[in-house]
C-alpha cells in the first residue's frame, strides 16, 4: 500500500549514490564531464536545433548526442519514438544503473525533474497540425511520447526494471526535487532503493520564452558577476542510483557519495523572481543543512543556482552569504551554469552529479568567465581551476513558481 | 510523527457542472451526460467535441488578486477548486488561516492554452512573443498561484502523470502530514481544454469527449477539523510495462482494494470509449456494490477527471450515502491506483 506507510525506520538511514549517469554540453558519461568541469570549460555554440535567426540571442548549449545509444532492451521501433530529451534520459539512467550493477527485474522506483518532458514531439504535433491539419502520420506517437510518464516507463523497459513512477514539474528546482523525493522515500523506509535524476532538451518554445523575457544573455553568462546580463540555456540529463546504505554495503557496491540533507520550500514572491533578500533560499539552505546536521562551517563548496540573471544571483549571492555569516569569507561558491548553461528541469540533478565528482575528486569547479564579484557576493567566486579539499557540497536550485531545493551531498572515503 | 491517520476536510470542484461540488454533485445524481459543444480546429471545418466549463455565475473575488491577472484558465480551475476545499477546513477550525499548508497541483495535459498560444506567436515572430503569456506555460504555475493566494502554504508540488498520478499526489500529501511538515494540505488535479489536446485525444481514444477543469481535497490530520472521511488506503503504483499490462496492472489494482463490502460504492474512471475502458471494465467486473461513474457525464478530464472521482466518492461518503467508497483510476499510459475513503463514526465524527 502507497498509504498507509509501514511505519518509519526507527533509527536515521543513510543514503549512498553507487551510480551516476550524465550527458551534457560537455559530454557523455562522467570521465568527460568531470575533465570539462574541473577545467571550466565552456559549451557555447549557435543553435542547431531550431530557427533562432529571429531572436535576440542565437546561442545555446547542445549535446552532442552519439549516433548509437548504449545497448538496452528497446527495439529500433520504440528508440526512434524517443526524442532528444528521451534519449539523455535514457541514455544517463543506463550510465547509472551500470555504474550501480545494478540487477534488473527487480522492483525499482523511478523519481525525475522535467519542465519539459518531450517538448520537442508537442511542438512538432503543434506545426503539423496547423500546417497539415489533414495529415495525421506520426501524431499519435507524438501524443504519447511527449509525455513524460511514457518517456520514464520507456527508459524503465529499457533497463529491464518496473517500478512506481513520479515526475516532479517544479521548474527548475525538478532534478533537485527528484533527487530529494527519491531520498525521503528511502529514508521513510519505503524502498531500498531508487534512480533519480532530471532531464531537459532545448526546444524553440523554452528558448523563445526566456529571450521574449529578456532572461538570455547576449554577451557570456557569468553567474555573479557584476556585469552579468543573463542566463544562456543548455540541455541534459543526469540520472543517479541511491540505495540505503546498508543495501550497498550488503551488495559491495562502490560508492561515489553521499546524500545526507534536503529540504524544499516555496516562495510565493513573485512567478519569476525571488524574494529580493532571499528569505526562502536561506530558510531552505538551513533545513537542508540540518537535516544533514552540518553548518556553514562543514560546508566546503557550493554549487549555487546561479543562473547568471540579475534578480536571481542577487538574492541568492545575499542568501548564501547571510546564510553562512563569517564562514562566507571562504566559503567557495560556483556556478555551472557559467559552463553548460540553464537545464532547466535537468540542473538540479546534472550539479548534484558535479557535486559528487567535485567531491570524490577534491576539485572545485572554476567559473572561467567570471571578473568582477557582485557586491553582495561576500563569498569568493571560483573561477579559476583549483584542487581543494571538499568534504560536504551544497547544491542549490529555484524556480520559476517559487519553488527552492537544496540538497547536501558528503564525501565518501 | 506517530500520527497515521488522515482525514478529508475539505471538497472542491470546477467542472463543465459549474464551479463548486454542489453543481458536480447535481450534475452526477441527474445522471445525464452533460451537453457537448464544439472546440474550432484551425485549418478544419469540422470542430472538435468538447465539455468546457461554464462561465461561473458571479467573477470569483481571488480573480482579482494581482497574481491571478494573467494566469491561464487551469489556474483558474486550479485555484477556484483550491479555496472551496479550504474554506471546508477552515469552516471547522477558523484557526487554520495560521496552519503551514502544503499545495500538491497534479496534470496531465497542464497548462496547454498558453503553451500553444505562445509557441504559436513564436512562429509567427519571436520579437512578438509575449514574455507575459510564457511564465505561465510552465507546469508549476497553477500550485505556485495558489500559494500566493492561500498566503501560508510552505511546501508545494506539481506532479505530471497520467490521471492516476492524483492518487500519488494524496499520497505525498498524506507524507507531509504524518511527517508534520504541514497541518494540512491541499491536492488539486485540473486540466484546461485546447484544441489540440481534443485534437490529440482523438488520435488515441476517438470516443472520449474531452472536458476540463478541477478538484481539490483537502486533507488534514484531525478527524474533529474533518467531513467525516477517512483516507483509509491507497494502493501500490501497478506500473504498465512490457511485463505488465494495462488489464494485468487494473487487476492487481483491484485486488488490492479487495472485495466490496455493505454500503460500500465504487467510483470508477469508465468513460465513453469501449477500447480505453475495457482494462478496468474486466477489473471490476464482479463489483456487485453501487457504481458511480463521473466520466461518462463529465466528459474526459484527464487529471481533473481522476479529483472528481474523489471528489465525488469523499462527498457521497460525507453526506452518508455509503459508508465507505473506492476509487479506481486506471491511468491512460502510466499506472493503476486505487484508494478506498471511509466514514468515521462517532465520537471521532466531526462536530459540523
Amino acid at each position: 500500500m502507497h498509504f498507509p506507510t509501514t511505519s518509519p525506520p526507527q533509527l536515521p538511514v543513510r543514503v549512498v549514490i553507487t551510480g551516476a549517469g550524465i550527458i551534457t554540453p560537455l559530454g557523455l558519461g562522467w570521465k568527460s564531464n568531470a575533465e570539462g568541469f574541473r577545467a571550466g570549460r565552456t559549451a557555447f555554440r549557435p543553435v542547431s536545433l531550431f530557427d533562432v535567426s529571429r531572436q535576440r540571442v542565437k546561442t545555446a548549449a547542445e549535446v552532442d548526442l552519439p549516433g548509437d545509444l548504449a545497448p538496452t532492451r528497446l527495439d529500433l521501433r520504440r528508440l526512434g519514438r524517443l526524442d532528444r530529451a528521451g534519449k539523455m534520459l535514457l541514455w544517463a539512467a543506463w550510465e547509472a544503473g551500470r555504474l550501480a550493477g545494478w540487477e534488473s527485474a527487480e522492483p525499482l522506483p523511478l523519481v525525475l525533474g522535467t519542465t519539459g518532458g518531450g517538448m520537442s514531439l508537442g511542438e512538432a504535433y503543434f506545426r503539423q497540425a496547423l500546417q497539415s491539419p489533414r495529415r495525421h502520420r506520426r501524431q499519435a506517437t507524438r501524443a504519447v511520447y511527449y509525455q513524460p510518464q511514457v518517456q520514464a516507463r520507456t527508459v524503465l523497459d529499457a533497463l529491464g526494471f518496473s517500478g512506481p513512477v513520479t515526475i516532479i514539474s517544479n521548474a527548475c528546482a525538478s532534478g533537485g526535487n527528484a533527487l530529494g523525493h527519491a531520498w525521503e522515500l528511502l529514508r521513510a523506509g519505503q524502498a531500498q532503493r531508487a534512480l533519480a535524476g532530471g532531464y531537459d532538451a532545448l526546444c524553440q518554445t523554452v528558448f523563445s520564452g526566456f529571450d521574449a523575457l529578456q532572461a538570455l544573455s547576449p554577451t557570456v553568462c557569468r553567474p555573479f558577476d557584476a556585469r552579468r546580463d543573463g542566463l544562456a540555456l543548455g540541455e541534459g540529463a543526469a540520472v543517479v542510483a541511491m540505495e540505503t546504505l546498508e543495501y550497498a554495503l550488503r551488495r559491495g557496491a562502490p560508492i561515489l557519495g553521499e546524500l545526507i540533507g534536503y529540504a524544499t520550500a516555496i516562495d510565493p514572491h513573485h512567478l519569476t523572481q525571488p524574494h529580493p533578500q532571499g528569505r526562502t533560499t536561506q530558510d531552505v539552505m538551513k533545513r537542508a543543512c540540518a537535516s544533514a546536521g552540518v553548518g556553514p562551517a562543514d560546508v566546503d563548496y557550493i554549487n549555487a543556482h546561479g543562473t547568471g540573471t540579475v534578480l536571481n544571483d542577487g538574492s541568492e549571492a545575499l542568501a548564501i552569504s547571510e546564510w553562512a555569516g563569517r564562514r562566507a569569507a571562504d566559503l567557495r561558491v560556483s556556478s555551472t551554469k557559467a559552463n553548460i548553461g540553464h537545464l532547466l528541469g535537468g540542473a538540479g540533478a546534472v550539479e548534484a552529479v558535479i557535486c559528487l565528482m567535485a567531491l570524490r575528486e577534491q576539485w572545485l569547479p572554476p567559473e572561467r568567465a567570471f571578473e568582477t564579484p557582485d557586491p553582495a557576493c561576500r563569498f569568493p567566486v571560483v573561477h579559476e581551476p583549483r584542487d581543494a579539499r571538499v568534504n560536504v557540497a551544497v547544491s542549490n536550485s529555484f524556480g520559476f513558481g517559487g519553488v527552492n531545493a537544496t540538497l547536501v551531498l558528503r564525501r565518501w572515503v | 510523527m506517530g500520527v497515521s491517520r488522515i482525514f478529508v476536510a475539505g471538497l472542491g470542484a470546477v467542472s463543465p457542472a459549474g464551479w463548486n461540488v454542489a453543481d458536480l454533485r447535481e450534475a452526477l445524481n441527474q445522471g445525464e451526460p452533460l451537453p457537448v459543444e464544439s472546440v474550432a480546429r484551425p485549418g478544419r471545418d469540422q470542430p472538435l467535441p468538447a465539455r468546457r466549463v461554464p462561465n461561473p455565475a458571479l467573477r470569483p473575488g481571488f480573480l482579482l488578486h494581482p497574481r491571478l491577472r494573467r494566469a491561464s484558465p487551469i489556474t483558474h480551475y486550479a485555484a477556484a477548486a483550491a479555496l472551496e476545499a479550504e474554506s471546508g477546513l477552515r469552516l471547522a477550525n477558523p484557526e487554520t488561516e495560521h496552519w503551514p499548508f502544503g499545495v500538491v497541483v497534479c496534470l496531465q495535459s497542464g497548462c496547454v492554452q498558453y503553451s500553444c498560444r505562445f509557441y504559436e506567436e513564436t512562429l509567427q515572430n519571436p520579437a512578438t512573443a509575449s514574455p507575459l503569456v510564457f511564465p505561465e506555460t510552465v507546469y508549476a504555475a497553477p500550485a505556485s498561484h495558489i500559494a500566493a493566494l492561500l498566503k501560508n502554504a510552505t511546501l508545494t508540488c506539481s506532479l505530471v502523470g497520467d490521471p492516476a498520478t492524483f492518487l500519488h499526489g494524496v499520497s505525498l500529501a498524506a507524507r507531509w502530514l504524518v511527517e508534520e511538515r504541514v497541518d494540512a494540505c491541499l491536492v488539486i488535479g485540473a486540466e484546461e481544454t485546447h484544441w489540440i489536446t481534443a485534437d490529440a485525444l482523438r488520435h488515441l481514444d476517438r470516443p472520449a469527449i474531452l472536458s476540463a477543469g478541477a478538484g481539490a481535497l483537502c486533507l488534514c490530520r484531525e478527524p474533529e477539523s474533518s467531513l467525516g472521511v477517512e483516507l483509509a488506503a491507497i494502493t501500490h503504483a501497478h506500473t504498465y510495462s512490457t511485463q505488465t499490462s494495462r488489464t494485468r496492472a487494473a487487476r492487481a489494482m483491484r485486488g488490492e482494494l479487495g472485495a466490496s463490502s455493505p454500503g460500500e460504492v465504487l467510483c470508477e474512471g469508465l468513460g465513453a470509449s469501449p477500447r480505453a475502458d475495457a482494462a478496468e471494465r474486466s477489473a471490476w467486473r464482479d463489483w456487485t456494490g453501487p457504481r458511480l461513474s463521473p466520466k461518462g457525464i463529465l466528459g474526459e478530464g484527464l487529471m481533473a477527471a481522476a479529483a472528481w472521482q474523489c471528489v465525488a466518492a469523499c462527498d457521497a461518503v460525507a453526506a452518508r450515502q455509503f459508508k465507505a467508497a473506492k476509487v479506481s483510476l486506471v491511468g491512460s499510459n502510466q499506472q493503476a491506483m486505487g484508494a478506498r475513503f471511509a466514514g468515521i463514526s462517532y465520537p471521532s465524527a466531526p462536530k459540523r
